[in-house]
């Protein structure tokens, strides 16, 4: 049975971009929010060091400062003028965060306190700035909650525990979604003027993650099977300190608030990679440090695969103000004491600079004329504004979510408003009933965690922090091996209710095209940029690469590539050095 | 003693901790299991053994569980190291998150239910709803008509330090779902819409305490509270629930709008 629906507006997840969109849109326009968690599980919430805006409420800065960090830390193939944009609006949507409530540290005169953060400079690189407003080791979790609480307050209509796994157009339009229920396994059509997609990231296609078990890029993988392209899916950012094998973040606030990484030998390594700003220089060249110490044999720990974080010599109050919640894991998941021990840690699979195309207003636009869809939007991990480039700098997601956030849900609202209600295509929930069916009608078959596995584990091995032509393409045929499998997949639960065994088989379909996307993207750089580092190729290549990739899946399954240009702006490309 | 020597007492000793347990171990989990498609309105117990890294969570072994021997087993989960709030439930008697459990701390048994007061619709996964609806109750939002300063209102560390504790809240409802209140009682608010109320109610920009505290004196509000800890035992972020709650009574007594 099916169930339709009709809004002026609909938005797919709930995360920080989401809300923030649900903010701008529910006050204008008939809004619906769909969500597969409650919105309080999404995973903004364990954002955790700091949202930068200039503020300069500890020291002198100027948005134009952090502007240049972002470009130069996204190496360049960041779109200036979005990063402009960003970084000027910063100041007043961190002050909007604040009137609604959100409870920031504060100075000793009462404004919202700063802090260091990796690649994040006074001046254009000469040190270190205080720019990351921050709530303790909790930011992300503060920012969940006031933009959840200002939802509440607004009566914002949810649907909670509900996947979106289809998008529908109408004569090239955008016409709504199709959503699968998960406590009835019920189809929901959404009939829509204007749909924005805010479904976070895909970091489950690695083994070592720092992202949530339902981050599995649901939003460009629903896209991409329509045709829509994705964007620079090769630059994928692996955190630097992630709990040792398990993944989970250790913020870089750590470092910010004055930790340090040492090798095997009790080196602090940093010093030789990045002189000036040492271990808060950007997280791809710490990243890609430790792989380096690891390899030359100064890799810490029983399989010489680690390297330690040291917070020793902070002061108490600091570790226990500033970093409770990453003291905590540290003593949960490791049985570590930090503030006598040393934490050992990896490079953790933790965010995707790539995914839906989109300009400053949110609008999804598929070529390299950027020519929109009527219609359709997204903001947040999921898109590609693209102000993070070839590698986000620290903090600048969560500003990201809430200032295009608000621009997408700002222009949804406009456009909803001014638009007709469009047709629905005939027979709206076909392909989903399809893909349903092909998962639930086999009596025997292949086991999705089998294949999620060898997926996460042979990226890990061959798509992560170094890549090579050789270890991409044994990926991608790995990638067709797993896709055979995974049309065999066999899913035991037949049942209705809360079926989470079929929605992770789902799912599981999700990763594997965002794994296809991403490993034909990096294949076909043969440059080396921000997080995308490729052994064979080392350089970073302007003359071929100063561009953006587009993955479009074709109608017989096969990927192809195209590009468009990076918006410069002041900042000519240089060489990084920090 | 040098700091040379130092840093390599800690580099040795810490080096010797990483080399330990890397075997696995025999963990039963015997698992309260509701399917009415399945079996109608009965429940039961099923039990399974699996082997595990004692450092994994008990979350790791649950998906185990369902991913190698019965795929029917139905639990929410999501960032799987105590942030989101998803998976709690009840372990050995307990509530806890599943993702914050280590097996070394429970093997080789370990029993699991879904946390109580609200109503089971799958295995580990229950109705969410009259918990939201509680949080909802007590204006879980800034309430300021002042206007809006140009840049931020001031607050001092003092005054931000005041309610701290309760801005951890996950809404897990480990708390409101550990309270025999809560389970005989489905009009009370609970411990979690209670504490999400005291986040506001002593933040300094808040306008609307007497509102909110209008709300917790009536009948359904904190007076039902009998100071029996469990939610402060059981909240998986060590915000001190109970006292929370008594600081909220005593604004009403003594502070009385």
């Amino acid at each position: 049975m099916t169930t339709v629906h009709t809004y002026d507006a609909v938005i797919v997840g709930a995360g920080g971009a989401g809300l923030r969109a649900a903010i701008e849109a529910s006050d204008r326009v008939r809004t619906a929010v769909i969500s597969k968690l409650y919105p309080t599980r999404s995973h903004t919430g364990t954002a955790q060091g700091g949202v930068c805006a200039a503020l300069a409420n500890v020291e002198e800065d100027s948005p134009e400062w952090h502007a240049f960090d972002t470009v130069k830390g996204g190496d360049y193939l960041v779109d200036q003028p979005a990063a402009q944009l960003m970084c000027e609006e910063a100041i007043d949507a961190i002050y909007e965060l604040e009137h609604w409530g959100l409870p920031f540290n504060r100075t000793p005169d009462g404004r919202i306190d700063q802090r260091r953060f990796g690649g994040h400079t006074r001046n254009h690189g000469e040190a270190p700035v205080k720019r990351a407003c921050y709530a303790a080791d909790r930011t992300g979790h503060m920012i969940l909650q006031t933009l959840y609480q200002q939802c509440v307050k607004r009566n914002v209509r949810f649907f909670n525990e509900f996947y979106v796994l289809d998008q529908l157009t109408t004569d090239g339009r955008c016409s709504g979604v199709v959503a699968y229920e998960l406590a009835t396994g019920e189809l929901h059509v959404f009939r829509a003027k204007a749909v924005l997609y805010a479904t976070g990231g895909s970091g489950r296609m690695f083994k070592v993650s720092s992202n949530a078990h339902t981050l599995t890029g649901d939003g460009p993988a629903v896209l991409f099977r329509r045709g829509i392209p994705l964007e620079d899916m090769e630059f994928f950012q692996f955190h630097p300190t992630g709990v040792y094998k398990m993944g989970i973040l250790l913020s870089e606030a750590v470092r910010g608030e004055g930790g340090i990484l040492l090798n095997a030998e009790g080196e602090r390594f940093m010093e030789r990679y990045a002189p000036t700003v040492k271990d808060l220089a950007p997280r791809d060249m710490v990243s890609r440090a430790i792989f380096q110490e690891i390899k030359e044999g100064r890799g810490a720990g029983p399989n010489r695969d680690a390297v330690w974080l040291d917070v020793r010599h902070l002061p108490r109050d600091v570790i226990e103000e500033k970093l409770p919640d990453v003291t905590e894991f540290a003593r949960v998941y490791l049985g570590v004491e930090p503030t006598t021990e040393l934490v050992p840690i990896q490079p953790t699979a933790h965010y995707a600079m790539g995914g839906i195309p989109t300009d400053v207003d949110g609008r999804v636009v598929v070529d390299e004329a950027e020519t929109a869809v009527p219609g359709l939007y997204a903001a947040g991990e999921c898109a590609c504004v693209s102000v993070h480039g070839a590698n986000r700098l620290g903090t600048n997601s969560l500003l990201d979510i809430v200032v295009f956030g608000r621009r997408g849900g700002r222009h949804l609202a406009a456009f909803a408003q001014e638009a007709d209600l469009p047709e629905l295509p005939e027979r709206p929930e076909g392909f989903v009933e399809d893909l349903l069916e092909g998962l639930r009608g086999r009596q025997q078959g292949a086991n999705a965690a089998d294949i999620r596995n060898e997926l996460q584990e042979q990226m890990q091995d061959l798509a992560f922090v170094v890549r090579s032509e050789e270890s991409l393409r044994k990926m991608q045929q790995i990638l067709g091996g797993l896709r055979e499998r995974y049309e065999r997949v066999f899913v035991q639960d037949t049942g209705r209710m809360f079926n989470t065994e079929l929605m992770e088989a789902v799912e599981l379909g999700f990763l594997l095209d965002c794994a296809d996307a991403t490993v034909a993207a990096a294949l076909e750089r043969d440059e080396s940029r921000g997080a995308h580092y490729r052994e064979d190729h080392p350089l970073r290549d302007d003359e071929h690469w100063l561009k953006h990739s587009l993955a479009y899946r074709q109608e017989d399954g096969q990927i192809r590539l195209g590009s468009k240009p990076v918006k410069l702006g002041p900042y000519v490309p240089m060489e990084r050095k920090y | 003693m040098g700091q040379a020597d130092e840093l390599g007492e800690v580099l040795e000793s810490s080096d010797r901790r990483e080399a330990g347990a890397t075997h696995t171990v025999s963990l039963t989990l015997r698992i309260r299991r509701y399917n009415p498609e399945l079996r109608g309105e009965e429940s039961w117990w099923d039990e399974f053994t699996i082997q595990a890294d004692p450092d994994d969570r008990l979350l790791d072994a649950l998906h185990q569980v369902k991913w190698y021997q019965d795929g029917t087993l139905a639990l929410r989960r999501s960032c799987a190291h105590g942030i989101c709030g998803s998976d709690a439930m009840i372990v050995n008697g307990q509530n806890r998150l599943a993702c914050k459990v280590i097996l070394r701390d429970v093997v080789p048994r370990v029993t699991v239910e879904p946390i109580r007061g609200l109503p089971v619709l799958k295995d580990l996964i229950v109705d969410m709803e009259p918990f939201f609806a509680g949080y909802r109750s007590v204006l879980p939002y800034l309430i300021n008509d002042s206007g809006e300063p140009v840049q931020e209102r001031l607050q001092s560390p003092e005054e931000r330090h005041r309610f701290d504790d309760t801005t951890k809240c996950i809404l897990c409802a480990a708390c409101t779902t550990s309270c025999p209140i809560f389970w005989g009682d489905e009009e009370y608010v609970g411990p979690a819409a209670i504490v999400n109320a005291h986040r506001f109610i002593y933040d300094s920009r808040d306008e609307a305490a007497d509102e909110r505290l209008r709300i917790l004196a009536e009948k359904t509000g904190v007076f039902r509270c009998r100071t029996t800890f469990n939610c402060t035992e059981a909240c998986p972020r060590g915000i001190e629930v109970t006292k929370a709650i008594q600081e909220v009574k005593r604004s009403i007594l003594f502070e009385r709008f």
